[in-house]
């Protein structure tokens, strides 16, 4: 049951396009800087694989230029 | 351990984004994010903010702590704080989250036939004090030791220390800051005779480059690189990171270089070779302010128990010192160091250039280092060949990691070598001491006793047979634990920790004393930049949390002391703060007045007639400057600081067949050293929950290891098994292996290896070999 919690970075001049294209995505929260070309971002799905299929997604959108991880160390705790 | 206070989703997915939006904050100052950080805070607040410094790291930051009916409930950057002008990083903003924590230690603890029992304060430091008291008496003084901490307070070291080698007189101090700090002392002590920086942040307004060296700074010392970032935006200052490891800072510098480990070293000597041969030498400052010399090489590693040395430096005169250079040509050192010529020419060309002012930032990559005196030494030297230094954005600049290593362990000294002012074996320097503390002068031992490593070893030899920590958690941080942890189990020393929370350490202690948290008392620390930084208790210590400083004056008063410790409960800190201040009278050291600091948010010293020294040496700024130069280098006799012929040396330990990974160890930007308090911080465990072993991509695939795998990381000392990192947080270069330190439950320190500086006593916890499997 992974969450995660992204910085990404949209291109100069698309946080707006970057943040509706986020939003539209059901396992996603996202609050975007006033005043830098970031958003905070969150994510949460219901295991790895779709946790993987989600950063693929996030990943192809094209007003983002990058996404960097912040919380949500990637490794299962056993 | 922490347990979750709830395990709801919508706390963790809170978290998260709080973790996210503070890790956007150190990136991109004064970043904005619809004021969603002080949501917490209910809009009727009616809180009584108070200033103090921040507990987690040695930047020194400025918080304002927002306190309602007797709790802290939340934190601000204090915008009067000209270290963080309002910006704090995450474990800035989330610090006061952990005294809620629900293990906290309220009670003291006494072990009585295997198990603890809850038992009043006054009854266990009866125990404490009867236990010290006739373990001197059958075994000598030399038979008890204590460890403290650079989180000690200014106060709590001076007790300390006046505790130990005044009133019982023994040497037998030393501190958690000889893991962190002690090469940064040795460097400034053998080439300028003055420890501490010269300069201070604001060079990082007028630098046009920031060279660091092995230094993590994005995580590390985030709110300063933060303000870097901003002069790189602002200004076009440029960052170059060299590093044995590609990190968070590698990635926001206009430069990452990368070197293989130990070759620092050689690095270093390359860029002066290249500086004399561009003829880019400030040939009249050298020759006004700077001596040349050379020490004793191939000293040895400390690995055997009793190792000891004493350097014999000889003067050498510029041209032996340019013969010796000739060995570290670019060429040459490239071979080895796996830096390429055009890298080496181009750090030299920084350094060289007339118009360009740079600032050189380390911290434990050069400090926890085999010869980590030598390479401080040597960063030295660059910036003294070129007269860059002791000027606005001109400076060698060695960060701290605690914060109050400088204030404490290095100013206090709470060193087994040093005394408040100086040091144990200059007959003036005890002498000074025991008329301020009031003590015949002869009951100041004049040989220093036990450094840290040496000190857990005679604990494990059964030599010193009483042990006191405070404030630190050695059996997690020390090199080695797989020795020193049976070492400290023994029947034969007997362990008093005193803490705010239960530890690997405390586990074995025979009697764990509850420590009050920092905002729980009043007290001053001291940061990188020589700052002085005074806060009033906030809010009350749970229980019977007492602070450390009055548990060491109980005890000392149950010893026979009393007369020594006439301090009240309610005003001790101010009236030891005064105490100390006279050690270090004058414009050398001038620490400002209470009042003073009570008003300021920190006040750098030296101090002089109401005003701070802000560039030391540099006769514009530094009342203490007397020869008629422009610079004088003051902590040493004839005023010049000296240029040291220091060579490349291999490390003690190097990867080979049967263990062929470099292991380095560090920290990430979520957690406090040990993890003792940041792992309590539910924002913080949540974003880095445990501890992982980081892979290069190429190693891992040829050893088919994934990201999460479990991973033996194993030496000739001990194992560790941890989840593989591949490509997430930081890159190590190929060979080598990276393992932060902060949890308890994968301890690393098992199997890391307990060589250090022979001078300075300074662990290397940055190198040694390693072999992984999967399992
Ligand atoms: S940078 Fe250091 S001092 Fe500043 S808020 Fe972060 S941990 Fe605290």
């Amino acid at each position: 049951m992974p969450i995660k919690s992204y910085l990404a970075h949209a291109i100069t001049g698309k946080k707006t396009e970057l943040m509706h294209a986020l939003k539209s995505m059901e396992q996603c929260e996202v609050v975007p800087a006033e005043n830098q070309d970031v958003l905070a971002l969150v994510t949460d799905t219901a295991n790895e694989q779709e946790d993987e299929l989600l950063k693929e997604k996030i990943e192809a959108i094209e007003s983002l230029k990058l996404l960097s991880l912040v919380s949500g160390f990637n490794a299962p705790q056993k | 351990m922490y347990r979750s206070v709830t395990n709801r989703r919508s706390f963790i997915k809170k978290m998260a984004m709080l973790s996210a939006m503070t890790a956007a904050a150190s990136m991109f100052p004064g970043i904005v994010f619809a004021s969603e950080q002080e949501k917490n805070i209910p809009e009727d607040a009616n809180l009584d903010w108070k200033k103090g410094p921040c507990r987690f790291c040695g930047v020194g930051c400025g918080i304002l702590v927002g306190t309602e009916n007797g709790k802290a409930v939340a934190v601000k950057g204090d915008p009067q704080s000209s270290v963080n002008k309002g910006l704090l990083c995450v474990k800035g903003y989330h610090q006061i989250m952990c005294i809620q924590s629900k293990d906290r230690l309220t009670h003291a603890l006494v072990k009585r036939n295997g198990r603890y029992v809850k038992t009043p304060l006054s009854e266990a430091l009866d125990i404490v004090a009867d236990k010290m008291k006739s373990t001197i008496d059958t075994h000598g003084k030399d038979a008890v030791a204590m460890y403290t901490s650079g989180q000690s307070t200014i106060p709590e070291g001076y007790v300390a220390s006046k505790f130990m080698k005044g009133a019982i007189g023994t040497n037998n101090l030393d501190c958690n800051a000889r893991l962190c700090m002690a090469s940064a002392v040795a460097g400034f002590l053998t080439t300028f005779g003055a420890d501490e920086p010269m300069g201070c942040y604001e060079d990082i307004d007028h630098a046009d480059y920031f060279v660091t060296w092995g230094n993590n700074m994005a995580e590390m010392h985030p709110v300063l690189f933060s303000r870097m970032l901003e002069q790189k935006g602002t200004r076009g200052a440029k960052i170059i990171d060299f590093a044995t490891r590609t990190t968070r800072s590698s990635t926001a510098s206009d430069k990452s270089i990368l070197f293989e480990p130990q070759t620092d070293l050689a690095v270093a000597n390359a860029i002066c070779y290249e500086i004399i041969k561009n003829n880019w030498v400030n040939t009249s400052f050298v020759e006004k302010h700077c001596n040349f010399s050379k020490g004793i090489t191939n000293m040895g590693y400390g690995l055997e128990d009793n190792y000891t040395f004493a350097d014999k430096p000889e003067p050498i005169d510029f041209e032996a010192y340019k013969e010796f250079l000739k060995d570290y040509s670019p060429e040459k050192v490239s071979k080895y160091s796996k830096v390429s010529v055009k890298d080496i020419k181009y750090l030299a060309a920084i350094y060289g250039d007339p118009n360009k002012k740079v600032v050189s930032y380390w911290c434990m990559g050069m400090n926890q280092h085999t010869r980590g005196t030598w390479i401080n030494n040597l960063v030295y030297n660059i910036h003294l060949l070129t007269g860059k230094i002791s000027q606005p954005g001109n400076g060698p600049f060695s960060l701290t990691g605690q914060p109050s290593a400088c204030g404490t362990a290095r100013e206090v000294g709470t060193f087994t070598h040093k005394l408040p002012k100086g040091v144990v074996t200059n007959e003036k320097n005890r002498r000074l001491a025991a008329k301020i503390w009031k003590v015949p002068y002869e009951r100041i031992p004049s040989k220093p006793t036990y450094h840290a490593t040496e000190m857990f070893r005679a604990v494990d030899r059964g030599d010193i047979k009483f042990i006191w920590t405070q404030a630190t958690n050695p059996l997690v941080s020390l090199p080695k634990t797989s020795r020193y942890r049976p070492g400290m189990q023994k029947d034969s020393c007997f362990v008093v920790v005193s803490d705010v929370f239960p530890t690997p350490t405390s586990d074995v202690a025979d009697v764990i004393l509850p420590a009050a948290w920092h905002i729980e008392k009043s007290g001053l620390y001291g940061n990188s930049e020589r700052r002085t930084q005074h806060w009033d208790k906030m809010v009350e210590a749970p229980g019977e949390a007492t602070e450390d400083a009055w548990m060491f004056i109980e005890v000392a008063r149950r010893m026979g002391y009393g007369d020594l410790f006439p301090y009240s409960k309610e005003n001790h800190v101010e009236e030891i703060y005064n105490e100390y201040r006279q050690f270090h009278e004058g414009p050398k050291h001038g620490m400002a007045p209470l009042e003073v600091l009570k008003k300021e948010s920190g006040v750098i010293w030296p101090y002089v007639k109401g005003k701070s020294t802000q560039w030391r040496f540099n006769s514009t700024y530094d009342p203490a400057c007397s020869n008629g130069e422009d610079f004088h280098f003051y902590g040493k006799p004839d005023g010049k600081a000296v240029i040291w012929q220091r060579p490349f040396e291999e490390a003690p330990e190097k990867p080979d067949q049967e263990y062929p990974f470099w292991l380095n160890t560090g920290r990430v930007v979520e957690h406090w050293h040990t993890g003792s308090m940041t792992r309590r911080i539910p924002v913080l465990h949540q974003a880095m929950p445990h501890a992982y072993v980081e892979f290069h991509p190429e190693d891992a695939k040829s050893y088919g290891i994934r990201n999460g795998d479990q991973v033996k990381v194993s030496s000739k000392r001990g194992s560790c098994v941890l989840p593989a990192s591949i490509n997430e947080r930081g890159l190590p270069t190929k060979g080598q292996v990276f393992v932060p330190f902060f949890d308890e439950n994968m301890l690393i320190n098992d199997v890391t290896l307990d060589a250090f500086c022979p001078i300075s006593k300074e662990p290397d916890y940055k190198k040694c070999a390693v072999k992984v499997e999967k399992v």
